[in-house]
C-alpha cells in the first residue's frame, strides 16, 4: 500500500520508471554518495489519522488554554475576539494553499486581499505604503532600523527606546549583529524616553525606534519627540498596538516616518506566539527602500482593473545581494486574517473593541489600585495594559493565581529590575467584570492568605 | 473558474455604507473611564460592511485564485505540495491556538513537548543534532545560520574573514541574506554539468571565506556530484558550508544532508513538511546544526530535564530572530506530518517526488530544450524556452500565460537566472501519474501552438479573471492603497 498522502501506485511508479529509462527509484540516486543512501533514522512509527488525532488531542489538552481561564497576559500577544468570518474564511483552501501570486492572472484574490489590506493598515497607521511581508512585531521594528540606515547613508547610529518590547530589542541586535551599527539606549531600561533622547539624539543618528503604547502600556504625545528627531534629520519610528489604533491618533499624524507593529491582535489568535504578522508602513518618500513584496493596482490589456506584484527591483530574486531585504515571505495569509477582521468589525467595530479594553482596563487598574499592598499610577495614560507594584514576587502570586484558574500578568522582573515586584496586565474585551473581580479578589486574598501563614 | 470567478469584484471600500456593521460586539459592563481628548483620533477609514457583505466578498475572491487543492502547482523551488487536511485541524485545537506565549511552563507542557519532539526529528532526519524552530521562515533562518558562521569565526577569533561563497544558481535570499549579515557576496560557477565548478571553488576558497551557501540538490533541480569535494574544499580552507534546504524534498528520508559534509542547513517547513504556503506565507524555518555549533543556535529552544520540558537559550546564542519561539501552529503542522509518514515511509516522499521529475522531463525533453536533460533529475528540473523565442518570437513568458488557459498553474520562469528563458518545473510527490500526464499533453499541445498559432500565447491567458496586466505603469505610478 501506498501512503495516504502519495497517490502513485506501484503499478504507476513502473511504467514510469520505464519511461524514464531505469530500473528503480534507487537509481534516480546514483549521483548521491552511496554509502550516504538510505540511513536508519531513528522516528517513530506512522499513525493513522485516527491515532495522532488522538494523540494531538493529549498534548493540547496538556496546556491551559485561555478559552477555559481568566487570561490577564498581553506583553506583545493579545487574546482578542476573533469574529466567526476570520477562521471560515482563512481556512478556505482557494487562499491557503496557494502561492505567492507570481502570476497575477490566476492569483487574484490573494492580490486583491493584501491591496485591502494594505489599505486598511494605511489607513489605520496614516501612512502612504504598508506591506504585508514581516514576520511579527520584532522583525517589523528591525526591518525599520534597516531602512533608516539605509537611507541616511553615513549615519551609523540607531536610538532604541528601553520601553521597546524587550524582545523586539534583542532582535534589532541580532539583525544589524553583522553591520557596523551603534545601538544606543535599549539597554539602559530604568532610562526614560525624555532622558534617552536628550542623552543620545545627535547627527549621526539614523532613526529613533519608540513603542505608543509603550511596552509597559504607556501612551504619550509623542509630537514634541518626532518634531526633535525630525530636525537632529534622523527617521522616527513608532511602534504601534493596532487595536490602539482604533481610539488613538494615528501615528502618522504625529510624525512617525515608519510604522510598525505586531499584527496578531488583528485576528489571528495568539497560539503560542506564533505565526504573528509583522506591520510595516512608511510614508511615500521611503516607498522604495521597503523590504517585501507590494501590491500595486494595474490595468488589463481589455482595461479592466486587477492587481499584481509591483517595484519589485527592491527585491532579492531581482537585486540579490543588493536587496532591502533577504525576505521572500509573503505573510499573506495572516494579512488576510487581519484584513477579514478589520471588515467585518469596521469603523465603528474596531473603536468599540478599543473601547471596551480601556474601559475594562481602567475599571481592572482602579480596582487593584485600591487593594492594600498593591499599586497602580493612575495619573499615568494608559490603553489596555498597566504596571501593578505587588507586595510580593510575581511568580509566586502567578503561582497562587493559576490554582484558581487564572493566568495572571506578566513578570516584569527580568526585564525591568528596577521596577521591583512588577506586574504588568492586560486586560481585553474578552476579560468579563465577572473575571476581573476574580482576579481583583485574588490578589487582595492571596495578600491576606499569606499574612496569615 | 467559474462564472463568478471572472466578474470583477469590487473593492471592499466600495461595497462600504454608513451604519453597516459585521460583527456585534457585548455591551460594556463595567463603568465607563473618560477617554483623553487630547489624544483621540478624529477619523479612521475602515469600511462598513455587514457579516454577509465579508462572506460574499471575500468567497468571491478566493474563487480568483488558482490553488494546489485545485491541482498541479508546479512552481520550482517552491515544493507545492498538498496539504494534509488532518493538519489544518490539528491547528484548530484550542490547547494549540489559545495558549499564550508567555504562560508558565508547567501550563505548558504539550506545547513544549511537541516541539521538542520536532526538533529531534528534525534533527535526526537532517543528521544534525543541533535544532532550533525559532526562524519564521527560509530566509529567516539562512540569515540565523550565517549569523552561526559568523559566531563560529568569531568564537575562534578568527575574524578576518570576509567573503561568502554563492553559486550562480543560487536562491536570490542567499546572496541578499549574506549582505544583510554585513558580508561580501562571491559568486561561484556552475560547471557545464550544472555543478559547482571545483577549479573556481579553489581559486575563491582562502582564509578570507566565511563559507559557502550551497543548495543541494541545486536550483536546476540537479543534485551536486561532487558534494564531499565541495564541502572539503571549504572545510580545507577552514570555512563552513551552509545547506540551503529549500530543496530538501528531494533526498529527504534518503540521505542526510549532515551525512554530505554540510554543517548548517535550514528547511523550509512549508516546502518539504507539508505547512500550507497561505499565499505567500506564514512559512517557518528551522535550522539544523552539527553538535558543536548548537551553542551559537538563536532561541530559545526547548529542553528536557527529566520528565519536563523547558526553554532554554544556548550558551552562546547569537540572540532571538524573532519574538516568540518560533511560528507554532506551523510547527503543529509539520509534527503532524513527519509523524503521518514516519520511518516506514519518510523515503517515499523523496523517491516520489524524484520520479515524478524525472517522468515528467523524459515527457517533454524531446519537444522542449532540456540543458541538462542529459542527467537525472531530482525534485525538479530545467527547461529552456529560447528555440521557441528564436523561431516563433514566443516567449517562456507566453508559455506560461498559456499554460493558465489549460487549467493549470504555471511554473517557476526565468530562474535560475544562468538558464535563459527558464521554465522550472517541480510537481512533487503529490501529483499522480494521470495528473502528471495531464500536465505534460497541455505542454506539449502548446508547444505544437507556439509553432502553428502563436498568437494563442500572445494573448493568454484569456480564461483567467483578468487578461495580463500592465506590470510597468504599474510601477511607474504605484497605486498601493484605495484611494476612494
Amino acid at each position: 500500500m501506498t501512503h495516504r498522502f502519495i497517490p502513485n501506485t506501484d503499478a504507476d511508479r513502473a511504467a514510469m520508471l520505464q519511461t524514464i529509462g531505469v530500473a528503480s527509484a534507487k537509481d534516480l540516486f546514483a549521483d548521491v554518495p552511496q554509502d550516504a543512501l538510505y540511513p536508519k533514522i531513528k522516528l517513530p512509527s506512522a499513525l493513522s489519522e485516527l491515532d495522532l488525532m488522538r494523540e494531538l488531542q493529549t498534548m493540547s489538552a496538556r496546556n491551559a488554554n485561555v478559552n477555559e481561564r481568566a487570561c490577564f497576559l498581553g506583553a506583545g500577544a493579545y487574546n482578542h475576539f476573533i469574529p466567526a468570518t476570520i477562521p471560515h474564511l482563512v481556512f478556505r483552501s482557494e487562499f491557503y494553499t496557494a502561492y505567492t501570486p507570481y502570476q497575477a492572472e490566476i492569483s487574484q484574490g490573494t492580490l486583491q486581499t493584501i491591496f485591502e489590506y494594505q489599505s486598511m493598515i494605511c489607513a489605520l497607521t496614516g501612512m502612504d505604503a504598508a506591506n504585508a511581508s514581516h514576520y511579527d512585531g520584532a522583525t517589523a521594528a528591525a526591518e525599520a532600523a534597516i531602512l533608516a540606515i539605509n537611507q541616511l547613508p553615513g549615519r551609523n547610529k540607531i536610538l532604541v527606546c528601553p520601553t521597546l518590547h524587550p524582545e523586539y530589542r534583542a532582535t534589532i541586535r541580532t539583525y544589524l549583529a553583522g553591520h557596523d551599527i551603534e545601538i544606543v539606549g535599549d539597554e539602559d531600561t530604568s532610562a526614560t524616553f525624555e532622558q534617552m533622547v536628550d542623552k543620545h539624539l545627535d547627527d549621526r543618528t539614523a532613526c529613533v525606534i519608540v513603542a505608543n503604547p509603550d511596552f509597559l502600556g504607556r501612551v504619550r504625545d509623542l509630537k514634541p519627540y518626532a518634531d526633535r528627531v525630525h530636525a537632529a534629520g534622523a527617521l522616527f519610528v513608532v511602534s504601534a498596538y493596532p487595536i490602539s489604533l482604533g481610539l488613538y491618533q494615528a501615528p502618522g499624524n504625529y510624525g512617525a516616518d515608519v510604522v510598525v507593529g505586531e499584527g496578531q491582535s488583528l485576528g489571528n489568535p495568539i497560539a503560542f506566539g506564533g505565526p504573528y504578522l509583522g506591520i510595516f508602513a512608511t510614508k511615500e518618500k521611503f516607498l522604495r527602500r521597503m523590504a517585501g513584496r507590494l501590491v500595486g493596482q494595474a490595468t488589463d490589456t481589455k482595461g479592466r482593473r486587477g492587481f499584481t506584484l509591483t517595484l519589485q527591483a527592491r527585491e532579492q530574486h531581482i537585486r540579490r545581494e543588493k536587496a532591502t531585504s533577504n525576505i521572500c515571505t509573503n505573510q499573506a495569509l495572516c494579512a488576510l486574517a487581519a484584513c477579514v477582521y478589520l471588515s467585518t468589525l469596521g469603523k465603528s467595530g474596531l473603536r468599540q473593541v478599543a473601547e471596551l479594553c480601556y474601559h475594562k482596563a481602567h475599571y481592572a487598574a482602579n480596582k487593584i489600585n485600591r487593594l492594600v499592598g498593591y499599586r497602580v499610577n493612575m495619573k499615568q495614560e494608559f490603553f489596555n495594559e498597566f504596571v501593578v507594584e505587588c507586595p510580593r514576587p510575581v511568580a509566586e502570586i502567578n503561582a497562587a493565581l493559576r490554582e484558581r484558574g487564572i493566568i495572571g500578568g506578566y513578570d516584569l522582573s527580568k526585564d525591568y529590575p528596577h521596577l521591583g515586584n512588577a506586574m504588568l496586565v492586560a486586560v481585553t474585551e474578552m476579560n468579563t467584570r465577572e473575571q476581573i473581580d476574580a482576579f481583583a479578589k485574588a490578589l487582595g486574598e492571596e495578600i491576606r492568605r499569606r499574612k496569615k501563614g | 473558474m467559474t462564472i463568478v470567478a471572472n466578474k470583477p469584484e469590487p473593492i471592499i471600500y466600495e461595497l462600504s455604507s454608513p451604519g453597516r456593521q459585521g460583527a456585534a460586539l457585548p455591551s460594556c459592563d463595567v463603568p465607563i473611564a473618560r477617554l483623553p481628548d487630547h489624544l483621540m483620533r478624529d477619523e479612521l477609514k475602515l469600511p462598513e460592511v455587514s457579516e454577509v457583505d465579508v462572506v460574499r466578498h471575500f468567497t468571491r475572491l478566493s474563487q480568483k485564485n488558482y490553488c494546489v487543492d485545485l491541482g498541479i502547482y508546479p512552481l520550482g523551488s517552491c515544493t507545492m505540495k498538498y496539504n494534509p487536511k488532518i493538519n489544518e485541524e490539528a491547528v484548530k485545537l484550542s490547547g494549540f491556538t489559545a495558549v499564550h506565549p508567555y504562560q508558565s511552563a508547567d501550563e505548558i507542557q504539550g506545547a513544549l513537548q511537541l516541539m521538542y519532539e520536532l526538533q529531534e526529528m528534525l534533527g535526526e532526519i537532517c543528521g544534525l543534532p543541533g535544532v532550533t524552530l525559532q526562524p519564521a521562515a527560509g530566509a529567516q533562518g539562512e540569515l540565523a545560520g550565517i549569523l552561526i558562521i559568523h559566531a563560529y569565526h568569531k568564537a575562534r577569533k578568527d575574524t578576518k574573514r570576509k567573503k561568502v561563497i554563492v553559486p550562480d544558481s543560487a536562491h536570490g535570499t542567499n546572496p541578499a541574506t549574506s549582505s544583510m549579515s554585513g558580508y561580501q557576496v562571491v559568486q561561484v560557477k556552475s560547471d557545464a554539468r550544472g555543478n559547482v565548478d571545483l577549479d573556481e571553488l579553489r581559486k575563491l576558497a582562502d582564509d578570507e571565506t566565511v563559507g559557502l551557501m550551497l543548495t543541494n540538490p541545486n536550483t536546476l533541480g540537479l543534485f551536486e556530484e561532487n558534494i564531499r569535494a565541495v564541502c572539503q574544499i571549504i572545510h580545507d580552507a577552514g570555512g563552513l558550508v551552509y545547506g540551503d534546504g529549500a530543496n530538501l524534498n528531494a533526498i529527504v528520508g534518503v540521505a542526510r544532508p549532515g551525512d554530505l559534509g554540510i554543517d548548517i542547513l535550514h528547511s523550509n517547513l512549508h516546502k518539504t513538511f507539508s505547512v500550507p504556503h497561505g499565499g505567500g506565507g506564514p512559512g517557518a524555518g528551522a535550522v539544523m546544526v552539527r553538535q558543536d555549533l548548537a551553542r551559537f543556535l538563536p532561541g530559545p529552544i526547548v529542553a528536557k530535564r527529566g520528565k519536563r520540558y523547558e526553554f532554554a537559550m544556548p550558551r552562546k546564542s547569537i540572540g532571538r530572530v524573532k519574538s516568540f519561539y518560533g511560528n507554532f501552529l506551523a510547527l503543529v503542522r509539520a509534527y503532524v506530518y513527519i509523524r503521518s509518514f514516519g520511518k516506514e515511509h519518510l523515503h517515499e516522499i523523496a523517491e516520489d517526488a524524484v520520479i515524478n521529475a524525472n517522468y515528467l522531463l523524459a515527457r517533454l525533453k524531446g519537444v522542449y530544450a532540456a540543458p541538462f536533460g542529459n542527467r537525472v533529475c531530482k525534485h525538479e528540473f530545467v527547461l529552456t524556452g529560447t528555440p521557441f523565442a528564436e523561431k516563433y518570437g514566443v516567449h517562456t513568458l507566453d508559455i506560461a500565460k498559456r499554460i493558465q488557459d489549460y487549467g493549470f498553474y504555471p511554473p517557476t520562469i526565468y530562474f535560475p537566472l544562468t538558464v535563459p528563458e527558464c521554465i522550472m518545473i517541480e510537481p512533487t510527490e503529490t501529483e499522480s501519474k494521470k495528473s502528471l500526464d495531464e500536465f505534460a499533453d497541455a505542454l506539449l499541445k502548446i508547444a505544437e501552438e507556439a509553432r502553428t498559432n502563436p498568437q494563442l500565447l500572445h494573448d493568454a491567458p484569456t480564461t483567467a479573471p483578468v487578461t495580463r496586466l500592465d506590470d510597468v505603469k504599474a510601477a511607474r505610478a504605484p497605486v498601493l492603497c484605495y484611494k476612494g
